[in-house]
């Protein structure tokens, strides 16, 4: 392989794995500070990836879609979160899995009857719509670096928001002493329903990103959903920092693995996770 | 209750299913057949989750396995020998979960059940992706096996009706079999490890050994109701290994109740009727099984195996827990 | 003739930049029943769980009967002669008293391949159950679920189960934890009788009990052995006195 292909086979697998930390990163709070196991998770990158189709068909614009989109699926997110996950908080894992493997399907089925089970496409802005040449005949599409670039900012975003703004240590402290952090006069409640609403957001703007790239099908949910128990499970359940490295790690396993030995393409992941498995059963990075 | 009247009940029950073929027309006979070889699946999950508190959210791996070894060892236009491809199935079945047993019991709580699944996926992406599922759509067994032993052959699979009572028989050896391994020592330390595992280690218990055997032991009986759904379909995909399936095995066990194998049993029919009767209604039937999953964990948490204690209590105030 | 059965050599734990255990010695002797005390936070859970296989050490051996066992988890220890009792109690809350400790007997004898026999029948491990539940004084409640069990009888299970195991050297964790006056002297009269052929270890606050049955005290204090003798001679002691100032007014 020469050196731009694999310059750009490198670029794809960050993006690919920056896209995945976003998804991964909601779910690794969620477990880390409510204990909860949800399934559904990648039903809501699902969901952004169809609201980014229906809504940038609605106003011709994928970013305008986004700009709206983020705040529907961060109150759609807390709205589940008030109805239904507040529900799971008692409940033991089994009954979790069991209740968000009856929404994957509720969510699924919703969507067929509104949207219907066709793939749709989603037009690249036309702002990024241009690719970077790298060689005489390779270039890569300058989307794909706007996406990588978002990511990295949200990343970015996350860390302030944990470690300097007074919510993530809100977030942080609650993950370790429920009543304690109750008792301090933070609304326990409340705090979790921002964590949830918060990570459905997350994923939610993957799948927005992803639409251009990825185009827009049924099923796409559940494949990320694995991939991310995956980066969870790797990089350790709680910790942000452990799913962005394990994301990444995910994004080159998996990128590379696909043009080193095609056939086996969906497996690299797996037997990473397995080797993980054998040296650190808990996570490379695992918290509390 | 009782248990003298749960006997009573149960073998009315297998009275019920074995004289069912007489009044059932062959459509409902090969789905009853279909609904005692998901309760096999279900008993064997049971073991797992049930009695050994491991939430195995991959159990349709062995169930997937052990249904492509008999497609796959089987010759194209002749019957094999039944005795062998059950072993040959059950067999690969049970090293599987035996190899990745030997992974996921490295884990607990959340990360098991989420590693269960990604080895699960695994499996699939085996048999859909490589030479070894041959087809990502599938494969045929186009001739069912034959059950000759030494020249003598004592039933004929290619008879719907011996095949049913085959599958019957199959059933209710796989329950008491199970029954006896519950009750057993063996059992009681599953039990004890579901209860207090830091105990049972304290205690002098090797708990990582105990709960790779039951790991084993529940990915062979699974592999017994995946060979037996190849061999009454005659059609193996790589869906059978989906982590759809695994979803549903497990929405079986907790619809009867944890704990039960009779529930276990219970909850194939009604998962299965439920199926059945939702996809008469609407070609969108997985949105009203999702409903049901939804509204039976919220309101119904001991499952239908629970039914019985719950409908007693309210006839007798005040009974006084056992 | 008291034998060592367990020794403790310089028992080591950090965690991560604290110190809970720093070169900690104790030796347990058949016959004998050695009472580790302290206050707070000196170390106490960090030893025990050493000492039972809970916790590795971070340096230092434990040798029991002799034998190196410091790389060994607790059921291994188990079948070296090890009981541990916890301080919070650690029972199966939904089994009998009879099956909680039929458990523990059958450890003893596993017999993992037996499929067809039914394990509540099996006579050794019922018969020794029955032996551990009576000698613990617990005789006459073997068929109660054990959850539903007092406080001070749940205490009296977690001991059964250790004998049911047939240990040789006890590690008990705060088994007083909780008790009544009346339940606490049933508990140390059964001490008594029990550290007649075992080594046993007794992690306490009780102070009455713990005189009245101990026959070498150790204390310590913020991760350290401070001093370690007879009771009198602990009794005595000034250093011992003001590590509990403001603590219990005995000692």
């Amino acid at each position: 392989m020469d050196f731009t292909s694999f310059l750009i086979q490198i670029l794809n697998a960050l993006q690919y794995g920056l896209l995945l930390f976003l998804v991964a990163s909601g779910l690794t709070l969620v477990f880390g500070i409510m204990g909860i196991i949800n399934l559904a998770h990648g039903s809501f990158y699902m969901l952004g990836a169809y609201l980014a189709f229906a809504l940038s068909s609605l106003t011709g614009n994928l970013m305008l879609a986004i700009v709206i989109g983020i705040p529907l699926a961060f109150a759609f997110g807390a709205l589940l979160e008030k109805l239904l996950f507040v529900h799971l908080y008692k409940r033991d894992h089994l009954q979790q899995v069991l209740l968000t493997y009856g929404l994957i399907l509720i969510f699924e089925e919703v969507r067929s009857l509104t949207v219907g089970d066709d793939v749709h496409g989603v037009d690249i802005p036309a702002l990024f719509s241009a690719s970077i040449p790298l060689s005489d005949n390779l270039s890569y599409p300058v989307y794909r670096l706007v996406i990588s670039v978002v990511c990295i900012a949200l990343a970015v975003g996350l860390w302030w928001l944990m470690q300097r703004t007074r919510l993530g240590m809100m977030i942080r402290a609650g993950s370790f002493n429920r009543e304690m952090v109750q008792s301090l006069g933070v609304n326990i409640d409340m705090l979790y329903r921002t964590v949830f609403a918060l990570g459905v957001a997350l994923a939610a703007l993957a799948g927005m990103l992803a639409a251009p790239i990825s185009s827009v099908y049924p099923g796409m949910g559940g494949s990320v959903l694995i991939i991310s128990f995956v980066i969870v499970v790797i990089g350790g359940i709680g910790s942000v920092w452990g799913a962005l490295v394990a994301a990444l790690l995910v994004g080159f396993a998996d990128t590379f693995g696909k043009v080193l030995m095609p056939e086996l393409a969906g497996l690299a992941v797996y037997l990473l996770m397995a080797v993980v498995l054998l040296w650190r059963p808990e996570g490379i990075f695992r918290k509390g | 209750m009782n248990s003298t009247v749960v006997l009573l009940f149960k073998l009315a029950v297998v009275a019920a299913l074995v004289l069912f073929p007489a009044i059932g027309s062959s459509f409902y006979v090969e789905m009853v057949a279909k609904v005692l070889v998901m309760a096999i699946f279900a008993m064997s999950l049971a073991l797992l989750v049930g009695f050994t508190g491991l939430v195995s959210l991959g159990h349709a791996a062995y169930f997937g396995i052990a249904a492509y070894t008999v497609a796959l060892i089987a010759p194209e236009y002749e019957a094999a020998n039944l005795w062998l491809v059950l072993a040959a199935s059950v067999l690969a079945a049970g090293a599987a979960a035996f190899f990745i047993g030997l992974f996921v019991l490295r884990t607990k709580g959340i990360y098991f059940i989420m590693v269960t699944l990604a080895f699960a996926q695994m499996a699939y992406y085996i048999f859909h992706d490589t030479a070894l599922g041959r087809s990502s759509d599938g494969i045929y067994l186009n001739v069912k096996p034959d059950a000759s032993i030494a020249g003598w052959m004592p039933f004929n699979l290619d008879e719907p009706l011996h095949l049913y009572y085959f599958i019957l028989a199959a059933m209710v050896v796989v329950f008491m079999l199970l029954t006896f391994v519950l009750r057993s020592p063996f059992g009681r330390v599953l039990a004890g490890i579901n209860s207090n595992e830091h105990r049972m280690k304290s205690l002098g218990y090797a708990t990582f050994r105990y709960k790779l055997a039951a790991f084993t032991l529940a990915g062979a009986l699974a592999g017994v109701a995946g060979f037996l759904y190849a061999v009454l379909f005659g059609f193996v995909t790589p869906e059978y290994l989906s982590w759809h399936q695994s979803g549903n095995v497990l929405m079986m066990v907790i619809l009867g109740g944890l704990g039960s194998l009779a529930g276990a049993v219970a909850g194939a029919f009604a998962f299965i009727g439920l199926q059945e009767m939702f996809s008469d209604w609407t070609k969108h039937w997985q949105l009203l099984m999702g409903l049901v999953i939804v509204a039976a964990v919220l309101f119904m948490p001991s499952g239908l195996a629970g039914l019985p204690r719950r409908i007693f209590r309210m006839v007798n105030w005040g009974e006084d827990d056992e | 003739m008291s034998e060592a059965m367990l020794v403790a050599d310089r028992l080591t734990r950090h965690f991560g930049g604290l110190t809970a255990n720093l070169e900690v010695c104790i030796t347990l002797e058949r016959g004998k029943l050695h009472a580790l005390l302290g206050p707070n936070g000196a170390g106490k859970s960090t030893c025990i769980n050493m000492l039972s296989g809970d916790l590795p050490p971070s340096s230092g051996r434990i040798l029991l009967g002799g034998q190196d066992v410091t790389a060994l988890d607790s059921a291994a220890r188990s079948h070296r002669g090890v009981g541990r009792s916890y301080q919070r109690t650690n029972i199966f809350p939904q089994f009998t008293v009879l099956e909680n400790c039929r458990l523990a007997a059958q450890s003893r004898r596993p017999r993992p391949w037996r499929i067809f026999t039914d394990a509540m029948k099996t006579r050794d491990t019922v018969e020794r159950a029955q032996a551990a539940i009576v000698e613990a004084g617990l005789g006459g409640r073997e068929t109660r679920k054990a959850g539903l069990l007092s406080h001070g009888e749940q205490r009296q299970l977690e001991i059964a189960m250790v004998l049911a195991t047939d240990a040789r050297v006890l590690l008990l964790d705060e088994p007083l934890a909780g008790m009544g006056s009346e339940e606490s002297a049933q508990m140390v009269e059964l001490l008594r009788k029990l550290k007649q052929n075992r080594a046993i270890l007794l992690v306490e606050h009780d102070m009455d009990a713990v005189f009245a049955v101990a026959d070498t005290i150790t204390v310590m204090v913020e991760g350290s052995v401070l001093e370690s003798g007879p009771p009198a001679q602990i009794r005595n002691s000034a250093d011992v006195q003001a590590a509990y100032l403001g603590e219990d007014e005995h000692g």
